[in-house]
């Protein structure tokens, strides 16, 4: 049976690659008024990123093996 | 895609991004497949309603902390963070850790040694058929009108945050929970509570991080808060000797023994929704365990819901207002502060995972409440008292239908709400009534063996009568709250933890009143059901770090450290 921490890691991965694309983009082309606070941060770029490896660790480490 | 978002958008507080869009799409995708996944593993009753009983204690325990970590939880007490200040914490450490480890050490044994599959299927094997179907049939009826008023309540939230047809969310988020608790009964509203529990903190944790960067750090965030407002806000204790000396109109005496003794007690140890996912877990030691993961991760809980509450009282430059008010005024309410405060620091892609915290704490908590009414239903209403001999494939048939039909009446309840919106306090009343005393006939029922039939089913029958009498009293009369709460100083939110106190003494006072008039059950009957007449079974030889009491010990510690630090 696929461990419920792969789903969890598939979850992770996807949105973790999908925030830190949305951070690369806005850092390459930064928008004239940012609509939030501390944009100079760039939190998703970051959070995106360590979203992206948890995400990746579980899923090696829970990935279906055949025994 | 982004059309699609903009044809639902009418007005709202947050703008979607494509990316934004793709994240919340991916979640249906994910649970859809979760529940696809697990149909095959749904086979048996034991299968579809307790998912196998094979949970782990991590599984088991972030699924507990994650039914009751509901959107509506999230937003709600985000809300009343910025209302009350850091009061609101109480609702998650005292009004909850000592109810959770109290459910691991000293109820769970009889729980799951009495092999039931339900609360009021203990109350069956303990007092007696009258007390079980009394108890399934408010539990069974609240549950369908509370995910109701849930759901309508979500998609209020879904149109004002996001601007989407209140239709729209009430369909797609209750045809995706029918879709994938039918499919695989509790074990796939589990594997989901857990999912939730991950994107809850994946999608709330910046908030905080970012607010106190912006606060200037916790010390900074206290004087900014104390300047503006009061220094009561940021104070869990100092202010509570008297009702009028705190934000809350409350005083230590409710907090401590209406919510921490009573009402958390009722909610986390008899509450079905939430007690269901304990008993799957796969032997004594991960149930105990549950329980008790659940708490440590609850004390963390503030940190994503009061935290943002409190820095909306430091940085947003409008002052937030009751929900009365903003209608008049056309502001914001106090439970905009989430939305707010996500709007304010979550950019792209951050803000999708937001939303998609919030709509997978609404599906999940639904889901909870569908996959509980299903299993009472089926083993506590239909087997009983409709068919009782049926094969238990017939079971799991008939589980899978009251899934749809349940979800179908939740749908009618939500739209019935939105046509008689008073309706929603009602309900929401009617739940509470049955808690406390519930609490008040499992606990006697468990630890005092004299307890009889009779005296279990008339204390539970008198402490709700004696809770909805307080309510009826204080609804037609809003003076008698004096009375209730014992002060003319006493606000709305004391009337519920003294209506649950006084509601809680009568049960146990009519339950001893009645056993001691009554024949006790056989001392033979009470094995595995009652304290001293069960042998629990040790947890063996384990290291120390692998005991559950342990484990509680250090959660205790931490709990009583974190009451201090923040007094």
């Amino acid at each position: 049976m696929i461990s419920i921490w792969l789903f969890i890691g598939i979850s992770l991965l996807v949105n973790g690659a999908l925030i830190l694309g949305a951070g690369i983009y806005q850092m390459i082309n930064p928008p004239a008024h940012p609509e939030v606070v501390l944009f100079n941060l760039h939190a998703n770029l970051w959070w995106g990123a360590v979203l992206f490896l948890v995400g990746l660790f579980y899923c090696i480490q829970y990935r279906p093996r055949h025994s | 895609m982004t059309s699609s978002m903009e044809l639902l958008a009418v007005t709202s507080l947050v703008h979607l991004a494509p990316v934004d869009v793709a994240i919340i799409a991916f979640y249906f995708v994910l649970v859809l497949a979760i529940g696809w996944y697990l149909k095959g593993r749904a086979h048996t009753g034991e299968d579809f309603f307790m998912a196998g009983r094979e949970m782990t204690a991590w599984v088991a325990g972030l699924s507990f902390l994650s039914a009751n970590l509901g959107a509506l939880e999230l937003m709600g007490w985000a809300g009343s963070a910025y209302q009350y200040g850091i009061l609101a914490t109480h609702w998650y450490w005292i009004g909850a850790i000592p109810a959770m480890l109290f459910l691991a050490l000293v109820m769970m044994p009889f729980y799951y040694i009495s092999k039931t599959h339900s609360v009021p299927g203990y109350l069956k094997l303990r007092f007696g058929e009258s007390s079980r179907i009394l108890s399934a049939v408010c539990f069974a009826f609240m549950t369908v009108l509370m995910s109701g008023v849930n759901m309508f309540a979500m998609a209020k939230v879904m149109q004002i945050v996001l601007g989407w047809d209140l239709n729209f969310s009430i369909w797609i988020s209750s045809l995706t929970v029918a879709v994938y608790v039918a499919l695989g009964g509790l074990r796939s509203a589990i594997f989901n509570e857990v999912l939730q529990f991950f994107l809850i903190w994946a999608g709330a944790l910046m908030i905080p991080v970012l607010g106190l960067y912006e606060a200037g750090g916790w010390e900074h965030l206290k004087v900014q808060i104390t300047e503006r407002f009061s220094a009561q806000y940021v104070h869990l204790w100092s202010g509570l000797g008297h009702f009028s000396t705190n934000p809350m109109g409350i005083n230590w005496v409710g907090i401590v023994f209406g919510l921490g003794a009573v009402i958390s007690m009722g909610y986390w140890t008899t509450d079905f929704l939430v007690v269901q996912r304990i008993l799957a877990a796969k032997d004594l030691r991960s149930a105990e365990m549950a329980p008790i993961i659940g708490a440590g991760f609850k004390m963390l809980v503030p940190i994503i819901v009061i935290l943002p509450g409190l820095l909306g009282l430091a940085v947003l430059p409008v002052h937030l207002t009751g929900e009365a008010q903003a209608a008049i005024t056309g502001g914001h309410s106090y439970n905009d502060v989430l939305p707010l405060m996500l709007a304010r620091y979550c950019g792209p892609g951050l803000l999708g995972l937001g939303v998609t915290a919030l709509i997978a704490g609404f599906m999940s908590g639904m889901a909870g409440n569908v996959s509980a009414f299903t299993t009472v239903w089926t083993y506590d209403i239909y087997r009983p008292l409709i068919n009782k001999r049926a094969s238990d494939a017939h079971y799991v048939s008939m589980g899978r239908w009251t899934t749809v039909i349940g979800v179908l009446i939740s749908v009618g309840t939500a739209y019935l709400v939105m046509q008689f919106a008073s309706i929603m306090d009602y309900v929401q009343a009617l739940f509470s009534f049955f808690i406390a005393p519930l609490f008040g006939t499992v606990i006697l029922g468990m630890l005092w063996k004299r307890a009889s039939g009779s005296g279990g089913f008339w204390g539970l029958l008198c402490g709700t009568a004696s809770s909805i009498g307080m309510w009826t009293w204080v609804k037609l009369d809003p003076g008698a709250l004096r009375y209730v709460a014992l002060s003319a100083d006493a606000k709305g939110l004391a009337q519920d933890m003294f209506q649950a106190l006084w509601s809680f003494l009568v049960c146990v006072l009519v339950t001893v009143v009645v056993s001691m008039m009554t024949k006790p059950k056989p001392a033979a009957e009470l094995n595995g059901l009652v304290y001293g007449m069960t042998e629990i079974p040790e947890v063996g030889e384990v290291a120390f770090y692998h005991k559950p009491l342990f484990w509680a010990g250090v959660v205790t510690a931490i709990f009583i450290m974190l009451n201090i630090i923040f007094w």
